[in-house]
């Protein structure tokens, strides 16, 4: 079997890998580069566990080829923090107790991040709207909702 | 176990030799690969070669021209609804592509892939045909065009030969007192597959009446159902609630709706009699704001 | 114990201790554990329903490329039926290991049959394909009452109805009977008699987490194992079991978990890994895919439930007749005892009479789902109550208020109840400002009410204090939701030092002393305990340190604001957990606590939704606008986590009354293996869910605890069958209320 190589950016860094064809980013990420805080929940498009954002564009990695990202910007939840110090949306849903079990999480704060970059102002009805990719069978969305609305709010005071 | 070939030209030209070895290489066209990837996954489609059509200027172009709108076969759903004047010219065609998946999904997903997937649910392509939408298709022999209903001809299959690609659709830019809509039964609020889907392009005049009509719908058939005795009995009337009526009846026995885990046929046929009605509605009231 | 003092960290929203890991990624779920060396396997499944197996040939799986092993029920042990402690309910060790991998017989699609590792998952899914296996297909029964018919086919030939026919066999596994005074006086004294028949589908927990397990073997014969489970002694106890290996072999690690509800106190995969692990070697991987998960895992039963209420016009309930028909999947043990137990345990009935039955059939065995049994018992009772009270013309809460069960009524299953707080509950339901908010057309209100044990069982924990005075707590109870939080905050408030200083542990079962499963809504209540035991050990060491250190007696020592102090002694400075620690090594050593106890006094847990529903009469569409969920948590430990609860709860409830049911084709082949078409409510098919935290303090527990995670998914299913029929005019007695449904029983009316 010949592996395809593969030149991208994942969080910034400049990354080199080979892959099968039929191999998805999601496999990439979590089993060639070990980037395993990006999630699979059913590796047909349908749950947002593994969203990421490729090219600026909010993705299902699991719907995405690893050959694909050839010469692409690649963003995971591993990017979403400065270092040591949370992203406002990851310290909202903290704040907000917006995790139980925490599967779907990574997902959501991806796709959440997408979210205010297009729209720093949503309504309840938009964010639910915009996030009904990303299942979480624990919390209801509730609080996920309020941490979105009051992740938005931070972020728009501190812009 | 054989590898998969992938290619991604970077021009219809450079597609043109792999085309010809789709002739005989089992090989599928990758647009988005919202359904591809997940049908790979599945061991339903087994493909030797993947030709990646995303790189193909022509293919990623949406062009709003006065006359013609151009909307390339891989721009993705996303690209699409983000067009604030593609929604203003062609709501319908929009509504079709953005109620696909997620936001994730709109991301990737792409009318051409859409199309060529030839599902009988497929979303894109009632609104696409009301809509008086050709398909440009490519090949290895220069490009030949088709209305967009003649593309699909069952479930899964489309009329493109194994050389060919789906380049981009052509729409006639809607005349004044013209707009459509396209609206979709699904049990949840998202991340369904349409039950029935139905797609209305209405023109009206000054006074309000019907003077032109295309109805098509979605799910109720092995292919999309263009429903020309409908818009017969549209065009001349104000579209009152009872040539609606009358609309929705015809519409409920239409098409030959299966039974399965997203509807009962009986509950396919209410509904498109249901969905008419109301997309007709909301067709011709975008036509009349159109008049001005 | 008191109850009603101002704690200075119970019933605080600290941020959780494990959730900054949880929002960057950094912490490990169960598909996250990889070994140097690893295989992968993947299992081969049954393409029948209902199939003898007459020979599996893996000769050409063996020998394909990559592959190390191949593993079938023939690699395990042949176990006599013994029944042993699985989770919260019992299991047959011999049904649990015929369900891992099938022997003789294929008893639903997706039964697994065989096992096989490989260098890599690509290359052990294509020798699956190599493995042939030949079958003989049997007549295969999907429903309850086809199972139970004389003619049905037979699953188990080695089956029979206890106090039934003992030559022909059944699939009727157990019968139970609960009764109390005489019916028949009952319902001659009754004014209003209501009988209806109820059915819900099969549903899955759907955690978005599918199940993984990484194992390895060592030369000396111990195994290790990774996983994402809510109970790592309960998966040592049963890969024992069904290896024949002995527990201390064994060790169990577990994983972040991501979602159970349940499902996750069982094992599937578990003792293949570790049988691959000890054939090549190596490592093993398995992880299983969404559609094994929907396919072989889970769910919970279908249900027939046949009630007869009756009432006298002053709204007194005088007489209900009950049976409850479960089915338990493909091996028995459907939760039909605690549905029998709970469906009429809220209310205060002089005369009834239950009878439950748990049948099996070609579907896959169930695994518990949070309240196991008692959603459908509630979906019949509670909507025949919301029925009652309008032929009564009584406010529905009025009604349930003159019948409700509070201290010192004997519950229907038994036993005497101790203080609870269904009253309150109604009377905050009454209250609440949803419950009298205006409504628009085609909307409609409707309210059900819940009730589960909640249970205690077998917990340990562990407090060891470091030198700078901050603490590690360590237990073997998953944290499925926030206990890590909760355990924090007991050890907080019991030594009166800062949460901060405080690193909750959940370690495996070589290093934390046993706990029970993280389910029946016991980790707070019982686990909790352990950890309050402990401290309160801790205290009292540290007490004695301090006595030590001051050469004065232990009785003169108290424990204020995380220091010793001696109170009769003006000359002694408090002595802070820090001093007292850094100087362990002079006073006896390092400091450490640990308790184990068996809960007792597990108080049960009360709750009662108010759902809003607008239903589009054209197409049988339903929408909730607005929902409310009350309950009694006798204390809330972390309220945001109780919240939680009730919310979550709640919508897995509302998925189960409005969209989600397994759908299969008559060869009991499953049409929606995905997420997709299994449909799950998304997050715009939801308003906010609103909370209101009762508390009525459990006086067994010292800090009034009760368990909250089970009973939110009781009230809804009848809450929102109310709710349509509020706005539509339509009495639903059949799950889930999808639009065809509906809109055909609109067109019926």
């Amino acid at each position: 079997m010949s592996k395809t190589h593969v030149t991208t950016t994942i969080n910034g860094d400049a990354v080199e890998y080979l892959c099968e064809v039929d191999q998805s980013l999601l496999d990439v990420l979590r089993d060639t580069l070990e980037l395993t805080g990006t999630k699979e929940g059913c590796a047909t498009g349908d749950c947002g566990a593994c969203s990421v954002s490729l090219d600026g564009r909010l993705v299902c990695s699991c719907l995405v080829l690893g050959v694909e990202a050839e010469g692409k910007q690649i963003e995971t939840i591993e990017g979403v923090a400065n270092g040591t110090e949370l992203h406002p949306i990851q310290q909202k849903f903290l704040e907000n107790a917006a995790l139980q079990c925490g599967i779907c999480t990574p997902g959501f704060i991806v796709a959440t991040k997408a979210l205010l970059e297009k729209n720093p102002d949503p309504t309840e009805e938009e964010a639910r709207y915009y996030l009904a990719g990303n299942l979480c069978r624990c919390t209801g969305y509730d609080k996920i909702i309020r941490a979105v609305l009051d992740a938005a709010a931070e972020m728009r005071g501190a812009a | 176990m054989e590898s998969v070939q992938y290619h991604a030209p970077q021009s219809l030209e450079d597609a043109v030799p792999l085309l010809k070895e789709a002739r005989t290489t089992p090989s599928r066209i990758l647009a988005g690969g919202t359904d591809l990837l997940i049908q790979m996954r599945a061991g339903v489609k087994t493909p030797e070669m993947l030709i990646d059509i995303k790189k193909i200027p022509e293919l990623t172009q949406l062009e709003m021209g006065a006359d013609q709108i151009r909307l390339g076969a891989a721009v993705p759903s996303a690209v699409m609804d983000e067009n604030a004047e593609l929604h203003q010219q062609l709501p319908g065609v929009v509504e079709g592509m953005e109620l696909i998946g997620s936001t994730q999904v709109q991301g990737r997903a792409t009318p051409g892939g859409n199309l060529c997937n030839a599902s009988p649910a497929g979303d894109g392509a009632p609104a696409m045909i009301v809509s008086s939408g050709q398909c440009v298709i490519f090949g290895p022999n220069g490009t030949r065009t088709i209305p967009v209903e003649e593309v699909c001809t069952a479930p899964g299959r489309t009329s493109l030969a194994d050389d060919e690609l789906l380049q981009e659709f052509i729409f006639p830019a809607p005349k004044p007192g013209q707009s459509d809509a396209y609206l979709r039964f699904i049990p949840r609020n998202e991340m369904d597959i349409a039950v029935v889907g139905v797609a209305a392009n209405i023109t009206v005049d000054a006074s309000g009446t019907c003077t032109a009509a295309k109805v098509a719908l979605g799910a109720i058939a092995p292919t999309v159902v263009i429903a020309t005795d409908i818009a017969a009995l549209l065009v001349g009337t104000k579209l009152d609630d009872d040539t609606l009526a009358a609309a929705a009846e015809m519409a409920s026995g239409l098409g030959s709706p299966i039974s399965d885990k997203r509807g009962t046929t009986e509950f396919r046929h209410r509904i498109a009699g249901v969905l008419t009605r109301r997309v007709i509605k909301i067709a011709a009231a975008r036509a009349g704001e159109r008049l001005q | 114990m008191s109850t009603n003092k101002d704690y200075k960290w119970i019933g605080t929203r600290p941020i959780r201790p494990d959730g900054a890991d949880k929002v960057t990624g950094r912490a490990a779920f169960g598909a996250d554990k990889n070994l140097p060396g690893m295989l992968h396997a993947k299992i081969l499944r049954s393409p029948f329903a209902h199939a003898k197996i007459l020979s599996i040939d893996t000769s050409a799986a063996e020998s394909a490329s990559g592959v190390l092993a191949v593993m079938t029920s023939a690699d395990m042990p042949d176990l006599a039926s013994e029944m042993g402690e699985a989770g919260e309910s019992a299991v047959d060790f011999r049904d649990l290991s015929h369900n891992i991998l099938a022997s003789g017989k294929v008893l639903y699609h997706g039964h697994a049959v065989a096992a096989v590792a490989a260098t890599s998952a690509k290359l052990a899914l294509a020798a699956l394909k190599l493995i042939k296996v030949e079958y003989e297909e049997l007549p295969v029964v999907l429903e309850i009452e086809d199972a139970m018919a004389d003619d049905a086919p037979i699953l188990h030939e080695d089956q029979f109805t206890p106090g039934g026919s003992k030559d022909k066999p059944s699939n009727v596994a157990a019968k139970m009977k609960l009764p109390r005074g005489d019916i028949d006086k009952g319902f001659a004294e009754a004014d209003i008699i209501i009988e209806r028949e109820f059915t819900t589908p099969t549903v899955h927990q759907g955690y978005i987490e599918p199940h993984a397990v990484t194992a390895s073997m060592s030369a000396s014969g111990h195994a290790d194992i990774w996983c994402c489970t809510q109970g790592t002694f309960v998966v040592r106890a049963m890969t024992a079991k069904v290896l024949g290996m002995d527990v201390g072999k064994i060790k169990v690690t577990p994983s972040e978990i991501g979602g159970g509800f349940g499902a996750k106190t069982t094992v599937y995969l578990e003792p293949i890994a570790v049988k691959l692990s000890e054939k090549t070697g190596r490592p093993v991987k398995m992880v299983m895919d969404r559609e094994e998960v929907l396919r072989a895992t889970g769910p919970t039963s279908a249900s027939v439930i046949k009630i007869k209420l009756g009432a006298t016009n002053d709204g007194k309930l005088i007489a209900a007749q009950g049976s409850l028909k479960y089915g338990a999947g493909a091996f028995k043990g459907s939760p039909m005892a605690p549905g029998c137990m709970c469906v009429f345990a809220s209310y205060e009935i002089p005369n009834f009479l239950i009878r439950g039955f748990d049948v099996v059939l070609n579907k896959p065995k169930v695994a518990a789902y949070r309240a196991p049994g008692a959603p459908m018992a509630a979906f019949a009772m509670e909507s025949l109550m919301n029925e009652m009270a309008t032929k009564l013309n009584l406010d529905p809460i009025e009604f349930r208020l003159k019948n409700a069960v509070k201290e010192g009524s004997v519950a229907a299953y038994g036993p005497k109840f101790p203080v609870i707080g269904f009253v309150e509950t109604l009377e905050a339901a009454k209250a609440h400002p949803h419950y009298s908010a205006p409504l628009g057309k085609n909307q409609g209100r409707g309210v059900g009410t819940g009730f589960w044990f909640n249970i205690g069982m077998q917990s340990s924990a562990t407090i060891n204090v470091n030198e700078s005075g901050s603490v590690t707590v360590i237990t073997g109870s998953a944290d499925i939701g926030g206990s890590r939080a909760s355990m924090a905050l007991f050890v907080a408030e019991e030594l009166d030092i800062s949460y901060d200083l405080i690193t909750p542990l959940v370690s495996n079962t070589e290093e934390a002393g046993y706990c029970d499963v993280t389910g029946g809504s016991r980790t707070t209540f019982a686990t909790g305990m352990a950890v309050v035991k402990a401290s309160k050990n801790l205290v009292a060491n540290m007490r004695k340190r301090a006595a030590k250190t001051w050469g004065i007696d232990i009785d003169d020592v108290t424990w204020e604001d995380g220091a010793a102090i001696a109170p009769a002694a003006a000359d002694k400075q408090p002595l802070t957990m820090a001093q007292i620690a850094t100087s362990a090594a002079k006073t006896g050593g390092p400091l450490t606590a640990s308790a184990s106890l068996t809960a007792q006094g597990a108080g049960a847990g009360f709750g009662v939704h108010i759902c809003d529903v607008e239903v589009d009469p054209e197409t049988g569409k339903t929408d909730v606008i607005r929902y409310t969920a009350i309950q009694d948590a006798g204390k809330a430990i972390h309220p945001s986590y109780v919240e939680g609860q009730y919310q979550g709860g709640a919508v897995q409830g509302i998925g189960w009354a409005l969209n989600e049911e397994y759908v299969y084709n008559d060869k009991g082949v499953l049409q929606n293996f995905g997420f997709l078409d299994y449909r799950m409510p998304v997050a715009n098919d939801l308003p906010m869910i609103d909370t209101v935290i009762v508390e009525v303090p459990n006086p067994s527990h010292p800090y009034g605890v009760r368990g909250v995670g089970e009973t939110p998914i009781v009230p809804p299913l009848a809450a929102v069958a109310e709710a349509v029929n509020n706005a539509a005019g339509v009495r639903i007695c059949h799950l889930p209320i999808s639009p065809p449904r509906l809109l055909a029983e609109i067109d019926a009316k």
